[in-house]
Order: structure tokens, then sequence, then C-alpha cells
């Protein structure tokens, strides 16, 4: 179905006409839409964009190169202090201060990368989960990045512009999230994506066509780092308030289970993921203001549960939510939209 | 002089706990190639369970205990059977992710079951009582502690010499077609060898309970426990257990010596640097992938 007949089809940016169609709606719609939604949902917007950001930068990691990373939160951790102690001791512009934070995160990507290139499975798992939760510990205890206590984000200015409702960050967001899922996209298409694949498929085959496995290794760890960074910087005036308990190893999690309920491998599947559980992962936050659902949970948390506890119903959800996309559709939404895509092309044969 | 053996001897306490819950991490590893992040998690529930026993009906310790571990054990073998079993092609990372799916919903529903408060569980011991053998200090729970962790030590290692199920738990480890080949029914193995794993879990986590009883109690012994067993060798049954010690007295002669603030990251840090120099651990030996 998805022959590729040349090089420059394998490079193109709309393989059809219906997807750069889809496409251009899209970006209409991102653009028109904090005209007409109400501010809870440009929040709400903004955060499912951050969470794109980062699992764009992990499916990278874990989905093209085989690399698993418990430690994302930390990465993100990194990037939402660093930008925000550029702005606040260093007195750097945002627009400088973003790509800084997320090449430090890198930089922190590449010293993590280094232990695993030796390491896989479990021991890569625990190497990067450990990573993580040691960031936070000791970001929680420098005095310089507010301890326990955490930071507030600067006022945020450009140049003439203050960015200071979620409106105005929107337009800063959207298109810096749009530029990265297209440098993501296009990254896999070429050398270094290839090598990337190739690192996933067989890392031993890979090695003896001449892929560095070294360089390719530690750069894909830096790529997502960066990502995650750029992410955990934007991340920090989404809230305007950060502090170490935020980047929790439950964090980690969430940016996994994103990655792999879209679908790893693929460019749109961690997109959808990440924007459907961000959403998720929202409502269920005040799960007893949704109708009849909210009511019928807090009676059967009257009668048989405890009401301190509902918060909890959000781990219960995205716990079951794990094991059915593993067990029944292990490419996750990008596995479901590939056979209907499929059904329906082939449709009445 | 007498600091140091206080500290080495708390952090061999702290180790036993770590030691149990390595253990049965290393045992599920073996059996299903998955780490498996459920662990702690099926500790917890039995705790829970033996805590409502013991509390709410008012069960006698000789008959609440043993249920609780009889329940641990069934609760392992319906995870297996009825989730970890159904995977479709499973990789690692697949697996993973499965095990991680099943922990949120354990302490999801333990936690919304029993709210966040903080509680301890009667015990026939107080956590409070300590022994003084010459002028070191012990606790009576963590001189328990260390006498059950070997015990249970003791008895996995002749349960696996000489029990007919543990020869047919180390051959369908080893090679399973060969096991399956033999007779050795290797799917319900497996699914025993979790049971197992559970109960010997819940063990680590009824020795903690009467300090503290709440839904993430057991992450801290479940992540130590991990990194001892990685130290060790995720293959090794006594690699996991020597690993956990030295993450537990490790950790401890930091808290006591350097500082107590990163305490609890230290155990990282040496999974970490270990891993640098043997990518395998200790214990196993370095696995090389065949083309």
């Amino acid at each position: 179905m998805d022959m590729k007949r040349d090089y420059y089809e394998d490079v193109e940016f709309f393989t059809s006409g219906v997807i750069a169609f889809w496409l251009s709606v899209l970006v209409i719609g991102l653009a028109i839409f904090p005209f007409v939604a109400k501010n809870y949902y440009v929040y709400v917007a903004n955060y499912m964009a951050i969470n794109v950001i980062v699992v764009i930068g992990l499916n990278l990691l874990v989905g093209y190169t085989g690399q698993i990373s418990m430690g994302h939160a930390g990465f993100f951790a990194i990037g939402a202090y660093a930008t925000v102690a550029l702005m606040t001791h260093a007195h750097f512009p945002f627009l400088l201060a973003l790509p800084v934070a997320g090449f430090i995160a890198a930089f922190f990507g590449f010293l993590l990368g280094l232990p695993a290139l030796r390491l896989e499975g479990p021991y890569l798992a625990i190497a990067t989960l450990g990573f993580g939760i040691t960031i936070t510990q000791v970001i929680g205890k420098i005095k310089f990045l507010g301890e326990r206590q955490g930071l507030h984000a600067p006022e945020l200015t450009i140049g003439p512009w203050h960015v200071n409702t979620d409106k105005d960050f929107y337009f800063l967001l959207i298109p810096i999230t749009i530029l990265l899922a297209v440098l993501a996209r296009n990254l896999v298409h070429t050398k270094v994506g290839r090598a990337f694949i190739a690192i996933r498929d067989a890392d031993i085959a890979a090695e003896t066509m001449g892929i560095n496995l070294t360089l390719y290794k530690t750069m894909a760890f830096a790529v997502s780092a960066f990502y995650a960074g750029v992410g955990g910087g934007l991340y920090a005036f989404v809230l305007r308030f950060i502090e170490p308990e935020l980047f929790s190893l439950f964090m980690s999690i969430m940016f996994l289970t994103m990655a792999v309920v879209g679908g790893l491998g693929s460019m749109m599947g961690p997109i959808a993921g990440a924007c459907l559980l961000g959403l998720l992962d929202l409502q269920l936050r005040n799960i007893l203001e949704v109708p009849y659902i909210g009511q019928w949970i807090k009676a059967l948390s009257e009668s048989y549960f405890t009401m301190t506890g509902v918060s909890n119903i959000q781990m219960i959800v995205f716990g079951s939510i794990l094991i059915a996309i593993m067990l029944f559709e292990p490419l996750g939404i990008y596995g479901i939209w590939i056979r209907t895509k499929k059904y329906w092309k082939m449709w009445p044969y | 002089m007498i600091d140091f053996l206080q500290i080495i001897l708390s952090g061999i306490a702290v180790g036993s706990s770590y030691a149990l819950m390595g253990l049965g991490m290393v045992l599920i590893y073996k059996a299903s190639e998955v780490p498996n992040f459920v662990q702690g998690e099926m500790a917890l529930l039995p705790v829970f369970i033996a805590y409502m026993l013991l509390s709410s009906y008012g069960l006698p310790y000789y008959i609440a205990f043993p249920a609780t571990l009889l329940f641990a054990f069934f609760l392992g073998c319906i995870l297996e059977f009825a989730v970890l079993r159904r995977a479709k092609e499973p990789n690692v990372l697949g697996l993973i992710i499965i095990t991680i799916g099943l922990e949120m919903l354990l302490i999801g529903f333990v936690s919304w079951k029993f709210g966040a408060d903080q509680r301890a569980m009667p015990f026939p011991i107080s956590s409070y009582d300590s022994i003084i053998i010459g002028e070191i200090f012990i606790s009576t729970l963590d001189m328990l502690t260390l006498v059950v962790a070997l015990i249970i030590m003791l008895s996995l290692f002749l349960f696996f010499r000489f029990s007919k199920i543990g020869v047919a738990m180390k051959a369908t480890q080893q090679n399973e077609n060969a096991a399956a080949l033999m007779g050795i029914k290797t799917n319900r193995i497996r699914m025993i060898t979790w049971g197992i794993s559970a109960a010997v879990g819940s063990v680590a986590g009824l020795l903690i309970a009467p300090v503290l009883v709440e839904p993430y109690m057991m992450w801290d012994p479940m992540l130590k426990g991990f990194a001892g067993a990685v130290v060790g060798g995720m293959t090794s049954l006594p690699g996991s257990v020597f690993g956990a010690y030295i993450v537990g007295v490790v950790e401890h002669l930091f808290g006591g010596y350097v500082s107590i603030e990163f305490k609890s990251v230290v155990a990282f840090v040496v999974i970490v640097l270990v891993l640098c120099f043997k990518p395998s651990g200790l214990f196993a030996r370095h696995y090389v992938k065949k083309v």
C-alpha cells in the first residue's frame, strides 16, 4: 500500500493531496481555536502541546531507536529549571534561554546515553529511572533553584510583546510545537533517522553496516532530552510555578504511556496519544464534576471506598488503558488507524 | 567503631527487606523475562488485606498472616494468568508497560479504598523494643526481618534444590522448549513462579507494615530491591540478595557519614556506576547476543 518508488517519495513532506489538505485544515483550526474557545480550553490546549513536544522527543528515543527511558521527567525538570534560572539569574531573553535550556538537557541526555551504550532491557530501565529520581532529588536541595519551595516563572516578554494570558502563550507555544514536530519528522527521514531505525531493528547488523553505535545512541538520547528540555522550559510558563515534586516518576511514566498508547515508531500516533491522554488527565483531575459519572463515582466512593482517595481513579483509568492497549493493540492508536485505513481502502474486498 | 558497626547492622536489616523484594523480582525475571514493576503492589494489596483482617475483623495473627500469604500467592497467579499470559507478541518494552499498567491499577484501587492516611498495622512485637548486643542496639523488628529473610532464602534454596516444582522451575527458566518436551507444563510453572514471588514480596511488606501502612509504602523497597537485583545481575538469586545488602549498607553508610539528604538516591548512583563496569551486574555472566 505504501510502497516507496524513489528517494524523493521517501522524503517528501506531503505524501498525498489528502494529507496536505487535512494538515492545512489542522493548522488553520489551531490558528482560530483560541478565538472561539473558552479560556480554560486554551489552557488545556497549551498543556496538550507541551505533552506533544515531550512525547515526540521520547518517541524518537523509544520508538525509533529502541532504547527505553523511564527518566524523561528528569530532562523535563532540567529544562524547566534551566529556563527559569537563566531568565531570573542571568537575565537571558526567553527566546535564548529556551534553546540553551534545551541544550543543557541534551548534554545530560548525552551523559545518560554513555552508560546506556552498554545496557539494555531492564538494566537500561532502572538506570534511566534512577536518573529521573536523582535529578529531582538533587534539584530539590539546591538553594539557587529554590529548594523545596520551587520557583516562580518570571514575566515573559519578547521584544514589545508581553505574554501574559494563556491565549498569548498559545500563540508562542503552538508555532514552537509545530516547528519541533516538523523537525522530528524530517530527522526521521535523514541519514540519522535511518540509522536510529536500523539500531532499533538490529543493532549488531547496523554496526556491521557501518553505523557508529556510540554516536547514534548517544545522539538519540541527546535529541530526545533536548525535546524534553524545551518542553519543560515551556511548561514552567504554562504553570507559572515549578517545584521538584511535579517532576515525579509518575510523570515519566505518563510520558511513556502517551507514547505507547499513541503507537511507538510513528509520527502522528504519539501526537494523538499525547493530546488524548493529556486531555483525559486534566478531565480526570476533576472527575466529580463530570455529569452522571461524577455522581455515580461519588456515591460509590461514599458507600464502598473513601472520598479522600477519589483522585486515584486517574491511576486506575490510566493503568487499565495501558494494559488494554498492550493486550489488544500493541501498536496503539496508530495501529488502529492503519487497520481502519486498510479496511476501507480495500472495501468491499 | 561502635557507630560504624551500628550503621552496618541497620543497613543489613534494611537490606533484608530489599533482598526479599529483589528475590521476588529475580524469580519473575527469570521466568517471564520482564522487570516486574508490579512487585511492590503484589505485596501492597496483601498487606492491606492483612491490615483489614487484623484490625477490622480482629482475627488472630496465626490465621491472618498465613491467609495473607495465600492471598498473595493467588494474586500473583491471577496476574500472570489473566494479563501477562495474554500479551500479543510481547517484547521487553511491552511487558514493562503491562506491569506498569498493573501497578497503577492496583495502587489506584488500594488508595481509593483506603485513602492516603498513614497508619500502622498491629503486630505481635512492637517496633520500639530493641535488643542490646554489647554496645549495639538493634530493634526487635529489624532482628525479626533479618531472621525471616534468612529463613526464606534458605527455604527457597532448598525448594529449588530438592522439590519437584522447584526443579521444574529451574528447567523452565533454562530452556523452555526442552522443558516442555520433558512434559513440564511451562505455562503453569510460570504462573506458580509469579505466585511464589508475590508471597515472598508480601513477607517483606508485612515486615514493613508495623512501621507504616500507606498506599505508597512499597515504592521505595521495590525500587531498592530492583536496584539490588540489578547490581547482582538480574538472573542470579544469590546475586540479587547480595546486591540488595550492598544497596542497604551503602545507603546507610552514605546517610551516616556523608549526607542524610541524598541517602535515598545514592542507591541509583551505585547501580549506574556498577553497570558502567559490569553491564550485566556483578554476578551474572555477561550475556552475549548471538546473531
